[in-house]
């Protein structure tokens, strides 16, 4: 690797020989990862709509995995704590959509709030949710005269000092 | 902020003059004192709360402690910016400090690669990202730093590893950009520079990586620790290409094979960082670390497209210089098992570019908002973790060159019985999932390898020397700190490997709402009970928490107290997990939804096996790494590093790497064994 290396190249005439079957095997290696990626890519992908891009699909939309994205309807959401649950619909101000979850929504979870839910359509019309987001502004500001105070996130009596 | 233009026109004018050297060297002492004081000067700033700078305006806020103040100095856009550019003036000291004697154009060249990625930091300190900006009127007060970044004791420790690693990766790119410039690509010398400050750079992101991954763990409340996220995933593409620059290099060193390949994956390893960082900071990709959406972006691609130009021109100049010196003589060599770890983690690295940049190119073409979920990397990447570990069992075991039969079934037979053994253990605890299987197998077969080493160099010392284990297993290491430190990295990585799988294969999840004084079973005779609901008022946030007993068959072995965060400046809650710990797994609950009443909360308890093992894997990597590159002193050197060649190297028949002071010595000779080496 010093400078007898570079005056002296190799001659031995078997780099020669051996260089195109390794590239051969590189090129083998790498088409089949790119074959895979393209082949794995299309399956996995997950796309975001909105309960009217979602209707608007039809049948294509069954059964992919798919973020849906809109308001929680305000009166549609009905919470059973003992199975734990969930059903609400999710408007984007044009079509509605029906989403049913198991799991306790988050706990700022509410009519008119902003959710994303991650699932599947399926062919009974009913959106299989497996995870719950709630979307919420994400800026956090310094609090203005008045209101330096949250309304009580608990109860008082429960309030330690 | 006129600090930032003195700099920048300091070294501007020395640049230009290649003549004034050592004027320019001093340029990078200089300029990295100027950016400390600046860096002090900000910390001052946030502690003495002077909200006229827009920086502490934007992230201070008097509520906030101290400490969470202070480390805000990396919780948003500009401090992040400029603690980067802190870091990178601090590497171009340390570089030019410690190789202050060496002679030769290399340090120069280097020291202006260096220099000028500075600049562009400067750059956007004083334009896109400037953390002084004034405000007027001065406000009274600021909202804090994002909650989620003033949560946990890690938000200390992760970032800080993270610029030292990401930052790092500027050392070699600037090294190799040097011996371009300098004609000093064909000497060995300058590539064994790159390997040490490329393993040190590469711990700190390994460790980087882990810290992330716990305070995600720790802070965000969904029980993993992983998730493809396109910001874990700009940390670990750099990390993936440097890993397999440090086991090709070897090739290099040894075999004077692979230049152009090295090279190349030094600047690709570089221009990661910097994709990365464009990833991450210009708010194209919402995440924790995306302050803002800003111009800034366009800054890093033209940054990233001059550096590709730069080192293509560079890299095209030099292929001349770039030769390979040797070839490979077999298939059954450790030559072979470094080309298909460079392979693998090459495809690796592929997947997780694509995955990451699929949602940008298809938002980019047609509009649609798309994100590649998690199965394609799983699908992905699985079989090349499970490759990977299969070949970090053989490729120790096997020589350089050529193996031999003999080699062949020593390398070969023990850890396949481990395999053997551990698939059916798999099988008989009723574990069905092939992946599972496959990474417990190979892991095992990894370990054995990898252990072995060491067994076979601590027997050829005691029975050479009269040694006990602990002192062989010290001179051991001591004599080729580089090979074994190897081999430890690699068993931290097997740790890791099988803790991730254990934890995901295993991992159980139960949710339901329970009173004060009710029990929830979980799992088998383990469950949990609700002993209170409680709320706690602090000047930044009012906490609401649950204290909860877990029980192992009805007695209580533990108490845990997930809570819940409100902060006064932001509307959503931030989860506070709470986690108990054992060498057999954790015990992970959050609080998901209470009544304000006090009468009822909603409880999430995961159990999740051997996810500890996963943060000792982390340490051993690194620790692994610094034994390998720490620097060899002279005296330790002439002990043991002469007087007892590596045991190791003759009786496995697996030939050692050089020592240091070895592969100084002549290496060109490829044909020809140069390793000195013992037979028992």
């Amino acid at each position: 690797m010093s400078e007898q290396s570079e005056h002296t190249p190799d001659p031995s005439p078997r780099p020669s020989s051996r260089r195109p079957i390794a590239i051969v095997a590189l090129l083998a290696v790498i088409g089949t990862f790119g074959y895979l990626m393209i082949g794995g890519v299309e399956e996995n992908l997950v796309y975001f709509l909105t309960p009217n891009e979602l209707l608007a699909k039809g049948t294509k939309a069954i059964d992919r995995p798919v973020r849906l994205g809109g308001q929680v309807v305000p009166g549609s959401v009905q919470w059973n704590a003992e199975s734990l649950d969930l059903r609400f619909r999710v408007t984007d101000g044009a079509k509605e959509v029906l989403v049913h979850s198991t799991g306790a929504p988050p706990q700022m979870f509410r009519a008119g709030i902003g959710v994303v839910v991650e699932g599947k359509y399926n062919r009974a019309g009913v959106f299989e949710s497996h995870s719950l987001m709630v979307k919420h502004s994400n800026e956090y500001r310094a609090p203005k005269a008045g209101e330096g105070q949250h309304p009580e996130r608990i109860d008082k009596t429960l309030i330690r000092s | 902020m006129s600090v930032y233009g003195i700099v920048a026109a300091v070294f501007g004018l020395t640049r230009q003059r290649p003549a004034w050297v050592t004027s320019a060297l001093q340029a990078v002492y200089v300029n990295f004192a100027l950016l400390t004081i600046s860096v002090g000067a900000m910390i001052f700033a946030l502690v003495t709360h002077d909200f006229s700078v827009g920086y502490v305006a934007q992230v201070g806020s008097r509520a906030t402690p101290v400490f969470y103040t202070v480390i805000s100095l990396w919780g948003a856009l500009e401090g992040s910016i400029l603690f980067w550019g802190w870091v990178l003036a601090m590497y171009s000291a340390v570089v030019v400090y410690s190789n202050r004697t060496r002679a030769g154009g290399l340090v120069p060249w280097s020291a202006v690669a260096l220099l000028t990625i500075c600049l562009f930091f400067f750059i956007l300190l004083v334009g896109p990202a400037d953390p002084w900006a004034l405000v007027s009127p001065t406000p009274l007060d600021g909202p804090g730093p994002n909650p989620l970044l003033q949560n946990h004791i890690l938000m200390a420790v992760h970032p800080p590893l993270l610029y030292l690693g990401y930052v790092g990766m500027s050392v070699p790119f600037a090294f190799a950009v040097g011996a371009l410039l300098s004609g000093e690509i064909h000497s060995a010398d300058w590539i064994k520079l790159t390997r040490r400050w490329t393993l040190s750079a590469w711990a700190f992101l390994s460790l980087a990586i882990i810290a992330g991954m716990w305070w995600s763990y720790e802070v965000l409340g969904w029980g993993g620790y992983w998730a493809w996220d396109p910001v874990e995933n700009a940390s670990f593409m750099p990390w993936l290409t440097s890993t397999a620059f440090l086991h090709s290099v070897m090739v290099q060193e040894r075999r004077g094979m692979l230049k152009l390949w090295n090279v190349n994956l030094i600047v690709g390893t570089f221009l990661l960082t910097i994709l990365g960082t464009f990833l991450t900071r210009s708010g194209i990709i919402s995440s924790v670390h995306a302050f803002t959406t800003g111009t800034i972006g366009y800054y890093f691609l033209a940054f990233m497209a001059l550096c590709i130009v730069v080192s293509l021109v560079l890299v095209a100049g030099n292929s001349e210089k770039l030769r390979s010196d040797g070839y490979l003589d077999s298939a059954a060599s450790r030559e072979t098992v470094f080309l298909f770890n460079n392979l693998f983690l090459t495809g690796f690295t592929l997947v997780v570019v694509l995955g990451t940049l699929f949602p940008l190119v298809a938002d980019a073409f047609n509009g649609a908002k798309v994100t590649v979920g998690a199965p394609f990397f799983n699908k992905m990447t699985i079989p090349i973790c499970v490759a990977l570990l299969f070949l970090m069992g053989v490729g120790p075991a096997l020589p350089w060159k050529a193996a031999t039969p003999a080699q062949l079934r020593a390398a070969f037979v023990p850890p396949s019985v481990v395999v053997i053994v551990i698939v059916a253990l798999c099988l008989l605890s009723g574990v069905r999932e092939a992946y599972a299987i496959a990474a417990f197998a190979f892991a095992g077969f990894a370990l054995t390898n990898n252990v072995r080493e060491y067994v076979i160099g601590i027997r050829a010392r005691m029975k050479a020397h009269g040694e006990a284990v602990p002192v062989a297993l010290v001179r051991l290491v001591a004599a080729n700190r580089r090979r074994y430190g190897g081999f430890l990295a690699h068993m931290g990585v097997i740790m890791v490997a099988a803790a991730v799988t254990a934890s995901s294969s295993f991992r159980f999840e139960r949710e339901g709402t329970i009173k004060p004084g009710q029990t929830m079973l979980v799992k088998g005779d383990l469950s949990v009970r609700l002993k209170t609901l409680w709320g706690k008022d602090e000047p930044q946030r009012q906490v609401v928490g649950a204290d909860v007993e877990i029980l192992k068959k009805g007695t209580v072995i533990g108490m845990l107290d997930p809570r819940m965060n409100f902060y006064r400046t932001q509307e959503q809650p931030v989860p506070t997990p709470a986690v108990r710990s054992r060498p057999n797994g954790d015990v992970y609950i959050n609080l998901m939804a209470f009544t304000p009443d006090g009468n009822s909360a909603t409880l999430r308890v995961i159990l999740e096996p051997y996810v500890p093992w996963i943060w000792v894997g982390g340490m051993v990597v690194a620790f692994g790494a610094m034994v390998s590159a720490w620097p060899v002193s002279r005296r330790s050197a002439r002990r043991v590093g002469y007087a007892v060649p590596a045991p190791a190297g003759g009786v496995a028949g697996s030939g050692g790497f050089p020592t240091p002071a070895m592969s100084q010595t002549n290496m060109s000779q490829s044909a020809a064994p140069t390793l000195p080496t013992t037979s028992a």
